[in-house]
């Protein structure tokens, strides 16, 4: 029952933010948790092959700049009138682009991973963010789709009919998709999946040798994983309302990693502390130093030498140490 | 929109003061709210952006039009996410009704809508994308600078008014090396003997270099900004062809800070120009003057002349108004654009984009040992942009 | 047309070898001490800015040599002690953080000291005007000048490491870390040793590459991703492999760029042409180590551990 405490303590403070934001008349803590809640998201997909399956993907910004762009592109053709490649029309409808952005990406994670999983250590390392930066490079050159200028979307999705020009109000969808995808991420890693990829880990040759099929097992979870990069790429879309390829850059590959170490590695709550850990810093450094960027690398190298299991571990020892 | 709740301890004391009376001291600043780039290797573009405003500002003791006014700048990290969250911080937070900035369209593209539709009032000091200064013009979102194609059909325009027949054109494979060489096009109207797409961020030119000399052109147009830029001049003097196959240049490429790190390998090259360090009025000399006693030796891009002119458009403004209360008033006297600006002649078009002349500047070798455009002639006069017939305000 | 494809295959030459320059100590970082250093690129930044300023500042372009080269060296013992050394034990995630890190540190670092904006090497005086190599090919000078530099370097390895006692030592190391150490080797010597080697190669890359490029901030990771296809490519641990995977690369992507749109357009439309081969050059080198990994997983020249 106590390790109940912890998530729901994170979901009640998501869940109450934007009423603080508003008592401290500090509306960017809303905005700041949004964001936080979808890095979170793209985090712990990353988490699930890295932390468990033990993959170290450098690309994973690839399969969140597809998910961002689904969205941007169906609200562009849904602008014009004109269907994309004269077949498939375009929509404004968050329930029709959100689950498109994940099938894209998720086809991308199949195509990706499938070769890329043939590879392990440095070469897997290499070959995935070689794959981000074909689509970098591809995104960037796509002239009907603003090239690097990116696209504006001018509306956030419909859904039911809620009114989402309302920023809380886009906020709460936010926090519902997400709440739903860590009940659902909670359900995968404590499967049988879960188990194998945490085997596979392990010791992957001991999996081979019981006669299971890793390679199968490990491009199960890349898919995953890119599909709920995808998703959390399609909500980013949403709430800035603009698409970009600066969101498959590969330093956004970087900052997703430093999320799943700042939070802990193989944790299931480290990627959400390391997401709220990583923005936080970037909002308030960027306010208050110019240099910024010098702070937030000292943080982060005091943290990765210094610290074992990231914001997590910190979390369990002291507690475990009051006990 | 309800005001902020002054929570800490000198917003109190003022509170507690304007209660008490003191009329001089109720004048709280107009909050100026500065979104830029000052991470990476363009930071050098945000930091002319910051400053030179700032030296409007402080040429006036803090004020701006006669009305105090506070800067508040935050660097976007050149990422487009980042750009709309300082702006939705300045907007709700410190409830900022003036916005200015942003360098690069991808991060304008992000961040000036949401600003607009809010009520508040965007200044674009440098970037200009064709879709904001056509079907998506608002009346909140003012441009400075120019439209980013006038750019580069003012360096067209020079290379047909230097007599080419013939032209190569090269820039970067992404949208704003594609829209610089049709903007060249547009204007020169001859022969493109060739056209090259470099990758981005690409080093090494060689290749390129010999294809320009293989098609032997009568001139060159190249774009490519910054560090990219820089690797161009060089290699391209270095393969022997400067002296040989002339060029021109738009003016992202020639900045101070960039023929500083080119060197003699810009000399003899032809640029174009809204605005020279060697102009001939008032404002500009002042303008000039002060930046020298100020930063030294440092060089004086029209990066700054732009932000400079933004702080004075405000200024004009400012002293109409007196404050942001009424932003309608406010946006009015904006538009009238009653100020004397670094280039001279200036005003607004429909679209609230510059209307304004070009001029073509030749790199010549200056004192320092440090290349520095020279303003030659007039190009063209009263030039605005293709899109405002677009716009519907 | 010959002396076209004369001057594009110097180009691709001289540009392999500014990888090899680099690639030579990632790869033996790699391999020795098993450690993904992505801070490789800032020892080439540390580099340029260090000799180009003192070259400057004396008006010499050699006496920025020596500069360059102790400057990379020193900040890379620095690196080595300070951070890097921790990073043994650790696995591949902690290291691309830390020194993901460094990158940070080291471009602000640098705009503290130098300022944002780039700054102005100056060609040797020898080198700056185009000499005519066979009749008809001009070509700038100081590119032979760097592509000698680079041979003799790589030759300068090939000795170092097949005939003395460390290049002994640094062989066994990129083949069987454990078994070095059991021998009882004070293995961080040698790892200290082979950490500053990569970085004044690093460096020396980087002043050389000063008066072609821009020196600015930032300048690192440009050439960093670019470098690690050239270390996985041909084989981590490998100098043999890096040297290969250097020139080819280097060949390779200079003709991608200069003669395939001339290629494709004999097959199809220009537009279409242009357009495929844009896609494919600005992809070619990603697209290159992603079909040579398919094909040998560990790279061209594995060395077997």
């Amino acid at each position: 029952m106590t390790r109940l405490i912890f998530p729901a303590l994170i979901f009640l403070s998501f869940l109450f933010l934007p009423v603080l934001a508003d008592l401290l008349g500090e509306s960017v803590l809303r905005t700041m948790g949004a964001r936080i809640m979808i890095y979170a998201i793209c985090a712990a997909s990353l988490n699930l092959i890295l932390g468990y399956g033990g993959m170290v993907s450098f690309g994973h910004a690839a399969f969140f700049g597809i998910g961002n762009y689904v969205v941007g592109i169906l609200y562009h053709h849904y602008a014009s009138g004109e269907p994309l490649w004269g077949l498939i029309p375009g929509s404004n409808q968050m329930l029709i682009t959100l689950p498109a952005a994940m099938l894209v990406a998720g086809i991308a994670a199949l195509i990706i991973g499938a070769l890329s999983l043939r590879t392990s250590g440095v070469q897997f390392i290499m070959i995935t963010l070689a794959f981000a930066q074909m689509l970098f490079f591809l995104f960037v050159s796509l002239k009907t789709y603003g090239g690097e200028d990116g696209i504006i979307v001018r509306r956030t999705n419909a859904l039911f009919g809620l009114n989402m020009r309302d920023k809380t109000t886009v906020y709460y969808v936010i926090l519902g998709v997400a709440t739903l995808y860590f009940l659902a991420l909670w359900r995968i890693v404590n499967s049988s999946f879960g188990a194998m990829l945490s085997g596979i880990r392990q010791n992957e040759r001991r999996m081979a040798a019981m006669g299971i099929s890793t390679y199968r097992y490990k491009l199960y979870g890349f898919v995953l994983a890119g599909m709920s990069a995808g998703l959390a790429g399609a909500l980013m879309a949403n709430m800035l309302r603009f698409a970009s390829p600066d969101t498959m850059h590969w330093t956004k590959s970087g900052e997703f990693m430093i999320m799943v170490i700042l939070g802990g590695v193989g944790s299931f709550l480290g990627p959400i502390l390391g997401s709220a850990a990583f923005v936080t810093l970037e909002t308030y450094l960027a306010g208050w130093t110019e240099h910024w960027p010098l702070v937030l690398g000292l943080i982060l190298l005091i943290v990765v030498l210094g610290t074992r299991g990231g914001i997590k571990g910190l979390i369990d020892r002291l507690l475990g140490g009051r006990s | 929109m309800k005001r902020k709740t002054p929570w800490s301890l000198t917003g109190l004391a003022t509170g507690a003061l304007m209660a008490l009376g003191g009329p001089a001291l109720a004048e709280e600043p107009v909050k100026i709210g500065m979104i830029t780039t000052l991470s990476g290797a363009v930071g050098y573009i945000g930091e002319d952006i910051r400053d030179a405003f700032q030296l409007a500002m402080d040429q006036n003791g803090g004020k701006l039009g006669g009305v105090p006014v506070e800067l508040l700048v935050e660097d976007d990290g050149f990422k487009p996410g980042n750009g709309r969250q300082i702006a939705e911080k300045f907007m709700y937070d410190e409830d900022v009704k003036i916005l200015t900035g942003i360098i690069f369209s991808n991060i304008a593209g992000a961040t000036v809508p949401d600003v607009v539709d809010n009520g508040a009032i965007y200044i674009s000091p440098n970037a200009a994308p064709s879709n904001m200064a056509g079907k998506e013009c608002h009346e909140n979102y003012f441009a400075v600078a120019w439209q980013n194609d006038a750019l580069h059909e003012a360096t067209g325009i020079a290379a047909k008014k230097m007599g080419y027949k013939n032209a190569f054109a090269l820039a970067p494979n992404y949208q704003a090396g594609k829209d610089a060489i049709a903007g060249f096009k547009k204007g020169f109207g001859g022969e493109i003997v060739g056209e090259l797409y470099t990758q981005l961020g690409q080093t090494d030119y060689s290749a390129e270099m010999a294809q320009i000399r293989a098609a032997n052109p009568e001139v060159v147009f190249q774009f490519h900004p910054g560090g990219m830029g820089i690797a161009f001049l060089r290699q391209y003097q270095q393969a022997g062809l400067l002296g040989q196959i002339p060029m021109v240049l738009s003016e992202p490429a020639t900045d101070a800070v960039i023929l500083k790190a080119v060197g003699e390998s810009a000399v003899g090259i032809n640029g174009t120009a809204h605005w020279n360090w060697d102009f001939d009025n008032e404002a500009s000399k002042t303008f000039v003057a002060a930046w020298k006693e100020k930063y030294g030796d440092r060089p004086i891009t029209y990066y700054a002349s732009q932000s400079y002119d933004t702080a004075l458009l405000i200024a004009s403004a400012l002293k109409e108004t007196g404050g942001v209360d009424d932003i309608d008033a406010l946006r009015a006297a904006l538009r009238k654009a009653d100020f004397d600006s670094v280039r001279g002649p200036f005003e607004f078009g429909p679209n609230q984009h510059p209307v304004q002349n070009w001029y073509l500047v030749d790199i010549e070798m200056g004192e320092a040992g440090v290349p520095v455009t020279v303003t030659k002639e007039l190009l063209v006069e009263g030039f605005g942009d293709s899109y405002s017939a677009l716009c519907q305000m | 047309m010959t002396l076209l494809i004369i001057e594009q295959l110097l180009n691709g030459l001289q540009y392999g070898v500014m990888l090899f320059l680099l690639a030579a100590g990632l790869t033996l970082i790699f391999g020795i001490m098993g450690v993904i250093n992505l801070a490789h690129g800032s020892l080439y930044m540390v580099g340029a800015f260090a000799g180009t300023w003192v070259a400057t500042e004396t008006g010499s372009f050699w006496i920025g040599v020596p500069a360059a080269l102790a400057a990379a060296m020193l900040t890379g013992f620095a690196v080595e002690a300070v951070v890097v050394r921790r990073l043994y034990a650790r696995d591949h995630l902690d290291q691309v953080l830390a020194t993901f890190s460094l990158i940070l540190i080291f471009n602000q670092l640098i705009v503290l000291i130098f300022g944002r904006a780039p700054i102005y090497t100056a060609l040797p005086p020898a080198f700056s005007e185009s000499v005519e190599l066979i009749p008809g090919l001009f070509y700038p000078p100081y590119r032979l000048l760097i592509i000698a530099v680079g041979l003799l370097v790589a030759l300068g390895l090939w000795g170092l490491i097949n005939f003395t006692r460390i290049g002994m030592l640094v062989r066994a190391g990129s083949t069987n870390r454990e078994m070095v150490r059991a021998l009882g080797v004070d293995i961080r010597l040698l790892y200290t040793f082979v950490f500053g080697l990569g970085a004044m190669l690093a460096g020396l890359a980087g002043f050389m590459t000063g008066p072609i490029l821009a020196v600015q901030v930032g300048m690192g990771e440009q050439i960093l991703l670019a470098t690690f296809v050239v270390v996985v490519i041909g084989g981590v641990g490998s100098i043999k492999g890096a040297f290969v995977a250097g020139i080819g690369l280097g060949v390779i992507d200079t003709c991608l760029r200069a003669f395939l749109p001339g290629l494709l357009r004999n097959l199809m439309p220009a537009s279409e042409a242009d357009a495929l081969g844009l896609g494919i050059s600005s992809m070619g080198i990603y697209l290159l180590m992603a079909v040579v990994l398919l094909i040998r997983p560990k790279g061209l020249f594995a060395v077997e551990g």
